[in-house]
């Protein structure tokens, strides 16, 4: 056998590994059983704005899409980077600030001011982030947890931008109808492609990072600047999903650093599922809509919720998406391979 | 037989290197060479500083004093990873694979360096397929079973011997010019170790220059042509391993009177 041929066999010896069988490939049941999951997820989301009645609902969708962005953002930083960020009130601050000052000072519409949020926002989270990159596990956690509330502080000690009133009479999308066909888009992309990410050949790095940095810098690859490339791409996802919001509710202020978006997001990791992507949108789209059923409550709503969060660390430690994968697997294959 | 007095100027020099931890000096003064070609030897008991003059090459710790070259120019105070780059790749003694990653894909993280993308990483096969494949080809080089499974197997579920193996790939993909092995046979059995020898023999074959810190002086003396010994961190004695068995402060600090003649028979 060649070189050639052998090489050419030893990669389909990789795929049968990874795919339990060459020939799913070949079954359209086979297909359809590793297809179904990914279908329900996005017809799921897509039709969700429809099925919601009233404009109140399909406001909470937009809202549960923004959570779920940052949500991601912290899985992938977290469980594929190794970087526990608690910094999502960061993320959403930085870019609801930067879209509304593009929007309501220099005129940009909407369509502008979100992808310049977006990259704007990630290399300013990222500029003021590289200090702390060598920190690793909860020091970096601490760390990234005084972000908003510095910046907070800042904003509010010096009346920038409009200081505790924040900025006004910023556009909103053009209809409801864009708002959230935007937004549910827009978090599948980030779901999908960073799900490919980690894949790739430089998603092992991040991985490889995470498992052990020492071995990566005797491989002769900078690890600072691997961390501060993921550190980007997931501050890019967390200021556009704040642009969004600033959008949706026409006004960016000092609640955009609120806690809520740092605690949240994690939360929905912890229910949904760490390290699996899908898991934290998951998370999110049964958070966000309980903490809005639990309105009527008023502040009792918290302890509803505090329940919930520690039933699911008592008995689903491992997420509802690993449990559901788990599930899903038993089911007997439809076809014999 | 190997050379054993090159005249060329070393490709590795440690200039009077020390290292103090606070009050301790793990290295006081070290002076070294390693010539192209050479397998050295570094051996010395526990906490005699084999690790820290490994970690100082490579640039883990800065040395509190002297100097380090490479090819002639200074490598004292470089970044791990800047080192790494120019060609000196290291093994660790307590074993650091990517546990959550399979075997394979341990090896895509070297392949995917700025060294190995301007080399074409092990052998300069790099322009010749995907990372992957090259991976599969370098373990399958490295003894693991050709053919197998064990490539695809996720690392954490792998015993010692290819974790020990899965060290030396990982700096065999970044085609190095040297490579520094921190106890490479500790933990194998016999027989592993009996097929890792022939292994770092083909290596040395080829070409690349190989610093080995070792307590199994039998087989150490079988692949060796210098051995530098350490004691508390100065350099004790350093030659053939011949005179180094010879040498009655060696017997005194590292050997114990009770072994000489056991140990002697090896070398």
């Amino acid at each position: 056998m060649s070189k050639e041929n052998r090489r050419k066999e030893r990669i389909d010896r990789g795929i049968k590994v990874r795919s339990d069988g060459l020939y799913a490939l070949m079954s359209w049941r086979e297909m359809a059983y590793l297809i179904a999951p990914r279908f329900i997820l996005i017809a799921g989301l897509l039709a969700l704005p429809l099925l919601m009645p009233g404009l109140y609902w399909q406001r909470v969708i937009s809202i549960v899409c923004i959570y779920a962005m940052v949500a991601i953002s912290f899985d992938f930083l977290a469980h594929y980077v190794g970087l526990v960020c608690l910094g999502g009130a960061f993320f959403i601050g930085v870019g609801g600030y930067i879209a509304g000052i593009f929007n309501a000072y220099f005129g940009l519409p909407p369509w502008m001011t979100i992808p310049l949020a977006a990259i704007a926002g990630g290399g300013f989270c990222t500029l003021l982030l590289l200090p702390c990159l060598p920190l690793r596990g909860v020091y970096f956690a601490i760390v990234t947890l005084m972000y908003p509330l510095f910046m907070a502080r800042i904003i509010e000690a010096f009346d920038l931008f409009g200081g505790t009133d924040g900025i006004l009479g910023i556009d909103s999308f053009s209809s409801a109808f864009v708002e959230q066909y935007f937004v549910v888009g827009i978090l599948l992309v980030f779901l999908f492609g960073l799900r490919r990410l980690v894949n790739t050949d430089m998603g092992l790095i991040f991985t490889a990072v995470m498992d052990n940095d020492q071995a990566v810098r005797a491989s002769g690859i900078n690890i600072t600047h691997y961390k501060a490339l993921a550190v980007f791409i997931a501050s890019a996802m967390g200021c556009l999903a704040g642009a969004c919001l600033t959008h949706i509710y026409m006004w960016s202020g000092i609640s955009q650093f609120a806690l809520d978006f740092s605690i949240l997001p994690i939360a929905a990791t912890v229910i949904g599922g760490a390290g699996t992507l899908a898991g934290p949108v998951i998370g999110c789209l049964i958070l966000v809509p309980v903490s809005e059923l639990l309105r009527d409550f008023g502040t009792l709503r918290i302890v509803f919720y505090a329940t919930i969060l520690v039933a699911f660390i008592l008995f689903r430690s491992d997420g509802i998406m690993a449990f559901a994968k788990r599930k899903y697997e038993q089911i007997e294959r439809w076809t014999q391979v | 037989m190997k050379p054993n007095i090159n005249q060329a100027p070393p490709m590795l020099r440690m200039e009077n290197v020390s290292k103090t931890f606070g009050g301790v000096a793990a290295l006081s003064h070290v002076d070294l060479d390693v010539h192209e070609g050479d397998v050295l030897g570094i051996i010395g008991p526990n906490g005699s500083g084999k690790t820290t003059t490994v970690n100082a090459i490579t640039g883990f710790i800065r040395p509190s004093e002297g100097r380090i070259y490479f090819k002639g120019n200074e490598i004292t105070g470089k970044k791990p990873h800047q080192i790494a780059d120019m060609g000196i790749t290291r093994t660790f003694q307590i074993m650091r694979p990517y546990y959550s990653l399979p075997a394979y894909k341990n090896l895509v993280i070297p392949l995917f360096s700025p060294r190995a993308k301007r080399t074409g990483g092990w052998r300069g096969g790099g322009n010749l397929g995907d990372r992957k494949t090259i991976a599969i080809d370098i373990l399958e080089e490295i003894g693991f079973e050709r053919d197998s499974y064990i490539p695809f197997k996720t690392t954490s579920t792998l015993p010692t011997g290819y974790l020990k193996r899965l060290e030396l790939a990982r700096c065999l993909a970044l085609q190095p010019e040297i490579i520094i092995c921190d106890e490479i046979f500790s933990g194998l059995s016999m027989s592993e170790i009996a097929s890792m020898v022939p292994l770092i023999e083909r290596l040395q074959d080829e070409g690349i220059t190989i610093v080995m810190i070792e307590h199994r002086l039998r087989e150490l003396f079988q692949v060796a042509n210098r051995v530098m010994v350490l004691n508390f961190g100065e350099k004790l004695v350093e030659g053939t391993p011949k005179e180094v068995m010879a040498d009655e402060r060696v017997k005194e600090a590292y050997f114990g009177s009770e072994k000489i003649e056991e140990v002697m028979t090896y070398a």
